[in-house]
């Protein structure tokens, strides 16, 4: 892991204890360019977060912010792997791409703000929300980016409001 | 509402989800964005849109929205009808723009699954 | 329907052309799809949308759309307020969503620019 993430991780540890029972530890690829594919692995954290039995609230938000993350890399990036973890407390999402990272993170969080192309666009996406819906869904979000190496985003959603 | 009935005051053809005509929907959310969808659609509405592919599927099972009702007769391709089916998310197709299927359905007392972008306009 | 009224229906906050309240407007198009946007939307028309940039307002006023109602409570985009100027085409701002928009001026009279995606009813 990069040294920019590990800070990240360390930051978030309180939330997501590695001494706590640990419900399901999962890690998905996610392909670059391919959308084809793109929303499969959210759709398969959604099934697999209902089949934990949480709470409707939190599979819905960590599916959405799952789904805006997995886009992100199938539109810009080379390739990704998405972390999913649970443990009584919360659903940990973590994703790490390979791709030409975010020079400027404060503006690409604005909403309205997107480099997509038209191709994307025509697609239905290319809002410039994407990061602001995982902001907002997200209990705890955590964001780093190296231009040229890639992306790092952490996501908590609390299963037990504290 | 029944769902029979939204195809009634649409004309639209059922593509997915003969067997589901019987679902009772009170509100919708309509837009082309996938983000605005993902951010202000509510579980239960139904989603018009003029967007066919695949991810408007997954979106929608993301959501469980009850239906997704596509506009400006569009017809949706291969792959996301097999996903629907998958999925067990009934597609209908209207040839109505969307603002006019938004106001016959308005008009018929479907509401919006929120009225407004702000705190507390929720309806579900 | 005056832009002023629809203005004041959809508690919408003027953006841009606050001196071209006064026109009158009978028809509607909604759409966040710029390509649905061209192929649909008629001159004269308001339309109704959730894209906020530069280039939607340009494809307006190419259709010489009469004006944009930016929906979901979204605010443009510095680039597109400027171009909006520039092109002249009004920019109104609602928080109510595009079903609820377009419900609530339907029934207040407003009709599509066209109503369906037909062979017959292409113009
Ligand atoms: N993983 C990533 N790698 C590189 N750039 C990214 C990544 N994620 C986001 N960005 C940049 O940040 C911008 C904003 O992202 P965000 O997800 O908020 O909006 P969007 O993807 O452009 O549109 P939407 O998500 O609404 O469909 C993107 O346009 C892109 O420039
Ligand atoms: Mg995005």
């Amino acid at each position: 892991m990069r040294k920019a993430s590990s800070a990240v991780w360390k930051k978030l540890k309180p939330e997501v204890n590695a001494s706590e029972n640990i419900l399901v530890k999962n890690s998905f690829d996610v392909d670059g360019g391919n959308f084809d594919t793109a929303g499969t692995v959210s759709t398969r954290i959604k099934s697999i977060l209902k089949e934990q039995g949480l709470p409707s609230d939190v599979v819905r938000r960590s599916a959405i912010v799952s789904y805006e993350a997995e886009i992100n890399v199938v539109s810009y990036a080379k390739r990704g792997v998405i972390n999913l973890t649970v443990t009584p407390a919360a659903v940990e999402i973590a994703v790490n791409d390979e791709g030409p990272g975010i020079p400027d993170i404060e503006k690409a969080m604005q909403q309205g703000y997107s480099t997509a192309s038209q191709q994307i666009r025509e697609m239905g996406f290319g809002a410039g929300m994407g990061l602001y819906n995982i902001k907002s869904y997200s209990d705890r979000f955590d964001i780093s980016s190296e231009v040229d190496k890639g992306t790092f985003l952490k996501m908590i959603i609390l299963i037990q409001k504290p | 509402m029944k769902l029979r009935e939204i195809k009634e005051i649409l004309n639209a053809e059922v593509i997915v989800g003969e067997d589901k005509l019987d679902i009772e929907v009170k509100t919708a959310f309509g837009a082309d964005l996938m983000s605005d969808v993902l951010a202000f659609a509510k579980a239960g509405s139904m989603l018009l849109t003029g967007l066919t592919n695949t991810q408007v599927v997954r979106i929608a099972n993301v959501l469980d929205i009850a239906a997704i009702i596509l506009v400006r007769g569009k017809k949706p391709p291969a792959e996301a009808i097999a996903l629907a089916k998958d999925v067990h998310i009934p597609i209908l197709t209207t040839k109505y723009i969307l603002f006019e299927t938004a106001g016959r359905l308005f008009a018929k007392g479907i509401v919006g699954c929120l009225e407004k972008v702000e705190a507390g306009s929720e309806r579900i | 329907m005056k832009l002023r009224e629809v203005k004041d229906i959809l508690e919408a906050s003027v953006v841009v052309g606050e001196e071209k309240l006064d026109m009158e407007v009978s028809t509607a198009f909604g759409a966040d799809l710029m390509s649905d946007v061209l192929a649909f939307a008629k001159a004269g028309s308001i339309l109704l949308t959730g894209l906020t940039n530069a280039q939607i307002i340009k494809t307006a006023a190419d259709r010489s759309i009469a004006a944009i109602i930016i929906v979901r409570g979204k605010e443009p985009s510095t680039e597109a307020i400027e171009m909006a100027r520039e092109l002249q085409i009004p920019i109104l701002s609602t928080k109510y969503i595009l079903f609820e928009t377009a419900g609530i001026l339907y029934s207040k009279g407003i009709v599509g620019c066209l109503k369906k995606v037909d062979g017959d009813f292409y113009k």
